[in-house]
């Protein structure tokens, strides 16, 4: 990681010598996490960690702008967990836009689908999962992407290079299952292991109130199964295994006045499973509620997977409930609050994010998350003792 | 020679009489109607267009917060303009971009871009009356005149900015608007607006918009320069400040789909 790290850098300062027209922005910022309870495993640490972050953006155009690089190096640093302080490449390409199509070559970040709750038709990019618990936080991945649009609407063909193994937390972190993951172990379908070239194809269309997408995927599956094993020192520890799948999915969206329809759907068929999972629901959103200038949108979504006790995520037959309060002033201010309930576990995860800008460049925010499950087979149980609140303080430039 | 000329007057007044017998008879809804219509006759064939936009945001202490915005936007034949607006400020949001398809009387086609997530987001257009990035502005305010969105009525003759102008009300068609109804300052020699004045849905004077700095590009179309919005019922007020027209630029509807809304910068 150092070493793949060192290359960009170089490059960058590079440009930023050779160039003023290199534009540069991004933010910094720190987290102060606060657990109220002891941790369930003895390495963890235990009641507070700070970490800390940069992420920086540079720019550069030619050609009119018809060609571009875009740099986004991230560095992060915690306090506790050794897995959790890290550094990604999470954008490094060169961008050329043609006349209906444009080729975006190098390490990117690609998303797809509509739900809140969960991402299921999210596909290209791998979960950086030492960041946080909620998938939305990704890995650079090596791609070429071609995009055409037309009429019919827009084509986008994936060649992916080289593969991203996810991160989790490390001994001393918390948020983390029982048993470690020991990522150093990581092992594959297939002979090529994470050099693996996987493809991906994507078709998307509006059609009047309706946004369509559908996708097809071929290559190492993002989400390893986690097999039990034994750590170099001999300690148990889990040892992700990444399988070979094929992937069709759905994703769609009607807009219709103040509701939003929500739909993502795939099938996945591996070597050991092939299934069905859906993530679908509304959101409806109340303007000008009680004759002031907020906005509060309700959203509820359901989410199944039909392996059920079986299926290697925590949403099998899952429902969520959350409430998202927009200010709408001058600070931006948001509130955002969402429980998700297990209908087979009869456990749950409740979550409260408030934010607002301060001044002209600020930014913070506030995360409480809690958890309840008691049945160990239930992903959420090893959560039971991670309540948290979480500050975060974040500078722009 | 008197009993001449007499009848010539006489002639000549009845014609005078005839040509303007419609406008005698004309209502002052189909006055409103004309005037609104002349506007937007005056402001049509521009093409496409492309401005940088600044807000100043201040609260009645007089602390101010400031919006930096570039928009592009693109006439269309028989419907509503397509527009793609960039966020540079606030940092937070910067890279955030917007693509709105609007409509004259369905309701608009709108995405969001996240550029944390990469994320586009259809999102709902219901949302008139609600405040733009927390300034005094409501999305309708900023959305294109058609004239299919207000009914009218020609009030008066009145003179501001040294300009003789009309003053029309406007009532929203929308039932979503935030408005009972507009009283818009149309000049007389140009068709430009001037000021108007927003009703809220108790018929209280809520806001007043002052337009100045005035320029014509392509020796037709009127820009101004300056917008400032006052709210009489909270004391804050938006300075909105255009930079940089310029039209002519080539934009075409490649230029606004989902693939230009994500590379926007």
């Amino acid at each position: 990681m150092k070493k793949s790290l060192l290359m960009p850098l170089l490059l960058c300062s590079f440009i930023a010598n050779a160039d003023d027209n290199v534009e540069i922005s991004g933010k910094v910022g720190i987290d102060l996490r606060l657990f109220p309870h002891s941790p369930s495993y003895s390495e963890q640490y235990s009641t507070t960690n700070i970490s800390g972050f940069i992420e920086p953006q540079f720019y550069y155009a030619w050609n009119d702008d018809a060609d571009y690089l875009k740099f986004i190096p991230y560095l992060r640093w915690d306090q506790h967990d050794r897995e959790r302080t890290h550094g990604d490449i999470r954008q490094l390409t060169w961008s050329h836009i043609g006349d209906g199509w444009e080729l975006h070559s190098g390490i990117s970040k690609v998303f797809w689908g509509v739900t809140e709750f969960q991402h299921l038709v999210d596909t290209i990019n791998q979960s950086d999962g030492v960041e946080d618990i909620d998938g939305e936080d990704k890995l650079g991945q090596p791609m070429i992407h071609l995009s055409i649009a037309r009429q019919w609407g827009i084509l986008d063909l994936f060649a992916l290079p080289g593969f991203r193994e996810r991160t989790y937390p490390g001994a001393e972190g918390r948020l983390r299952s029982g048993l470690v993951v020991d990522t150093d172990q990581a092992n594959y379908e297939s002979g090529a292991g994470d050099k693996h070239v996987d493809f991906a194809a994507r078709w998307s269309r509006t059609l009047g109130d309706f946004d369509l997408g559908l996708h097809y995927f071929r290559g190492t599956n993002r989400e390893p199964l986690l097999q039990s094993g034994l750590t170099s020192l001999g300690a148990p520890a889990l040892i992700p295994h990444y399988e070979q799948i094929n992937q069709v999915g759905i994703d769609l969206q009607a807009t219709l006045d103040d509701w939003l329809w929500k739909l993502e759907t795939r099938w996945r068929d591996s070597r050991n499973d092939t299934f069905w999972a859906v993530q679908g629901g509304f959101e409806y959103t109340l303007y000008g509620i009680s004759e002031s200038d907020k906005d509060l949108g309700l959203l509820v979504e359901y989410g199944w997977d039909e392996r059920g006790k079986r299926a290697t995520s925590p949403v099998q037959n899952d429902l969520f409930l959350g409430g998202r309060l927009a200010f709408n002033d001058a600070e931006s201010t948001e509130l955002l609050a969402g429980v998700s309930y297990d209908l087979d576990y009869h456990s749950y995860s409740f979550q409260v994010e408030a934010s607002s800008r301060i001044g002209r460049g600020w930014k913070a925010s506030m995360d409480l998350r809690l958890f309840s499950g008691n049945d160990a087979r239930d992903p959420i149980s090893a959560l039971n003792r991670d309540d948290h609140l979480q500050l975060t303080l974040e500078r722009y430039f | 020679m008197r009993r001449h000329i007499m009848p010539r007057n006489y002639f000549l007044l009845m014609a005078l009489l005839c040509l303007s017998a419609p406008l005698l008879a004309e209502t002052a809804e189909e006055k409103g109607h004309a005037i609104a219509a002349e506007s937007i006759a005056r402001d049509t064939g521009w093409g496409d267009m492309k401005a940088d936009m600044q807000m100043i945001l201040r609260n009645k202490q007089g602390e101010e917060s400031l919006r930096e915005i570039r928009i592009q936007s693109l006439e269309q034949a028989n419907d509503g303009d397509k527009s793609l607006t960039i966020f540079d400020k606030p940092l937070d949001v910067k890279g955030t971009a917007f693509l709105s398809f609007s409509h004259a009387t369905e309701a608009d086609d709108q995405w969001l871009y996240l550029p944390a997530l990469k994320r586009v987001k259809r999102i709902s257009s219901r949302n008139k009356s609600g405040p733009f990035m927390g300034s005094e502005f409501a999305y309708e305010d900023l959305s294109s005149f058609e004239i299919e969105k207000y009914t009218y009525k020609y009030i008066k003759d009145d003179t501001i900015n040294e300009q003789t102008c009309f003053v029309v009300e406007q009532f929203p068609v929308d039932k979503n608007s935030g408005y009972t109804r507009r009283v818009v300052w149309i000049d007389q020699a140009e068709y430009r607006v001037q000021r108007a004045e927003f009703y809220d849905r108790k018929d209280s004077l809520l806001k007043t918009l002052s337009y100045s700095g005035y320029n014509q590009y392509l020796g037709k179309y009127w820009r101004p320069d300056k917008m400032d919005m006052l709210n009489h019922q909270t004391g804050k007020s938006t300075e909105l400040l255009w930079k940089n027209y310029s039209f002519g630029n080539g934009l075409n509807d490649a230029d606004f789909n989902k693939n230009s809304l994500k590379r926007a910068r």
